[in-house]
């Protein structure tokens, strides 16, 4: 136990905060395992798990963008609308023709974080070279045109390939045995419920893997000199172009594979519900966690998914307190006297506290 | 041998002839101070030969390789890295990250690698420390090394700017006046360093500065500028006694 605790303290800063964080999700989701065994998680909340993952993705993948590239994006839920529609258009397809849903699960995440990546880039290349406001306010307009269009969009299959359309169904000229995937309006509907609770959490270990890996190794630090000075990240010789489109298609990306959950966890998907609403949900999440602090967009996320489902009972005051709830937890949240309970009440004391007693009690035997 | 050539370069703003033909050599191991009343375009001079600015006429040649109208990234690979007259560090990242960013086109590795934890990963960060803890170690700030760069003390701010520029392994390093603000005994030692990294890093220096005990102590030649065109260039015991220096500095 000694050795162990010991090696726990010479291991890097930042080595030990991720297994502490990886850690505590694990806990959280093997405490949330048994519950649902034991019947004692009510539906309510066992329908809100998969959510909570993919909002998890979003806020900690939006948490690059505007924590740590310090970029405003206000368009997050339009990449998380390509990577919805690309899986569950992926899925929809090979869903006769491949058996193994494991194979086809991952590659929809693949395909619909690819897409949502290559619209990152895409769109990134454009709107970079704007800062702040101007950069918000655009961003903004992609999310909506990204869900505008796809809220026109008809996609048909059939024997000769893929057929689109903007008008309507009719115009596809699809063959008799054709299927239309994407209805406009209506988006896909019967997509394989294949996301599950384990892979979501899955998905959100390996997010923040992905994010915090990157933030410690030498791109990170050139998007992280970007964000605290680009004039000079250009004196030492940092592309800043390069950088910036980086970390916004690896965010986009992200995005995409919370998309693809989205769209294996409900029957329907429109792309009405990836407005500038969600967007702005996102973007709560990371103010509310901390600007760079990923753990805390994730807690955020976790906290503000559950909450208005709890706020139900409240009917027409439910928004209203929750908006309520959500002022009081900005201005408390980081005011100094909490911060300061939160250091002397925090679980990694009362863990070493433990670990010290354990260790004393050992001696003594 | 010619490290820095610059022949006539000039921009204006607008009506405003910020620099008018400025023409400078300097060569190689050198130390050359820039001095100047307040406006005289110094300044400007730094961000022309940085590619902040790029100049309307004349052409700046580094080590002779031709360098004018390039991009400020373009020109610290090809060999300047410089400071600011106010400090601009990287706030929020750790004192050593901050010279690590400087490392950041010698020493390199893909994202991709850097994300996936590949061996490449381990063997460049392990190289890349070793490296920043000896430059800062000159600075003498390798005990500040993990704490954040704006939590340090104004004068070893200073010094960690000059560090980070020094990481990107420069010919010409251009210091934007590295002893404003501080007290004597911070320039003294300011004035160390300097002639340390001199010895240590085979780097000549062009520095801009108001303090005349630093410049007059540690300069091999001067150069005047005053409203943006030379007023007087050569030895600092010439320059500094020049009448015409005397009189744009303190007046008729």
């Amino acid at each position: 136990m000694t050795t162990q605790f010991l090696n726990i303290k010479k291991l890097n800063k930042s080595t030990r905060y991720n297994i502490v964080t990886v850690g505590s999700i694990l806990i959280a989701y093997a405490i949330c395992m048994y519950m649902i065994n034991a019947g004692n998680m009510s539906n309510l909340l066992q329908n809100l798990l998969v959510a909570m993952c993919y909002y998890g993705i979003m806020a900690v993948s939006l948490n690059l963008t505007v924590g740590i590239l310090g970029q405003l994006s206000l368009g997050h839920a339009g990449f998380m609308c390509i990577g919805a529609f690309t899986g569950a258009f992926f899925s929809k397809i090979m869903i006769n023709t491949m058996d193994n849903v494991i194979i086809r699960f991952t590659l929809a995440i693949l395909i619909g974080a690819a897409m949502a990546g290559l619209f990152g880039v895409i769109i990134g290349i454009v709107v970079l070279r704007l800062r702040g406001d101007y950069l918000a306010i655009v961003t903004l307009a992609f999310g909506e045109i990204i869900k505008n269009v796809l809220n026109v969009l008809y996609i048909g299959y059939d024997s000769r390939g893929i057929h689109f359309s903007m008008k309507d169904t009719a115009s596809l000229n699809l063959e008799e045995g054709g299927m239309v995937i994407v209805k406009g309006a209506q988006g896909i509907s019967g997509t394989p419920r294949n996301a599950t609770f384990t892979i979501g959490v899955a998905l959100l270990i390996i997010t923040y893997l992905i994010i915090v890996n990157l933030v410690n190794s030498r791109s990170g630090r050139a998007i992280m000199a970007i964000r605290d000075n680009h004039i000079a990240a250009e004196s030492v010789g940092i592309d800043i172009t390069k950088y910036k489109i980086l970390a916004f298609s690896i965010s986009a990306a992200l995005a995409g594979v919370a998309g693809v959950l989205y769209s294996h966890n409900i029957a329907t998907v429109q792309s009405t519900k990836f407005g500038y609403n969600t967007s702005i949900l996102i973007l709560v999440f990371v103010v509310l966690g901390g600007m760079g602090n990923l753990r805390g967009s994730m807690i955020a996320a976790i906290l503000l998914t559950v909450l208005p489902e709890y706020l139900r009972f409240m009917r027409d005051y439910r928004m209203l307190i929750y908006a309520i709830v959500l002022i009081v937890m900005m201005i408390f949240n980081w005011a100094p006297i909490f911060i300061n309970w939160r250091k002397n009440h925090s679980l990694k004391d009362a863990f070493n506290n433990i670990l010290k007693k354990i260790v004393k009690a050992k001696k003594e035997a | 041998m010619e490290m820095l050539s610059v022949k006539n370069i000039g921009i204006s703003f607008g009506g405003l002839h910020a620099v008018d033909s400025f023409s400078i050599t300097i060569n190689k191991g050198e130390l050359y101070g820039l001095i100047g009343p307040n406006g005289a375009g110094k300044t400007t001079v730094f961000n022309l030969l940085t590619g902040v600015y790029k100049p309307d006429i004349g052409q700046i040649f580094l080590d002779g390789e031709n360098i004018t109208g390039r991009s400020t990234i373009e020109i610290n690979k090809a060999g300047i890295a410089r400071t600011f007259q106010n400090i601009r560090l990287f706030k929020n990242m750790s004192v050593l990250d901050n010279v690590k960013c400087g490392l950041h086109n010698d020493y390199k590795y893909s994202s991709f690698s850097g994300i996936f934890r590949l061996p490449s990963y381990f063997k460049t960060e392990k190289i890349m420390n070793e490296r920043a803890y000896e430059i800062l170690e000159v600075f003498g700030l390798e005990k500040e090394a993990k704490i954040l760069s704006s939590n340090l003390p104004y004068g070893k701010q200073r010094k960690l700017e000059i560090a980070r520029a020094l990481a990107t392994n420069p010919k010409l390093l251009l210091l934007d006046e590295p002893a404003a603000g501080m007290n004597p005994s911070e320039t003294e030692e300011l004035m160390d360093t300097i002639s340390l990294v001199r010895k240590q890093y085979d780097v000549t220096i062009l520095l801009i500065e108001h303090d005349m005990k630093l410049v007059s102590g540690i300069c091999e030649k001067i150069f005047v500028l005053n409203f943006g065109i030379e007023l007087a260039n050569g030895l600092p015991q010439d320059v500094l006694n020049d009448p015409e220096v005397i009189k744009a500095y303190l007046g008729e």
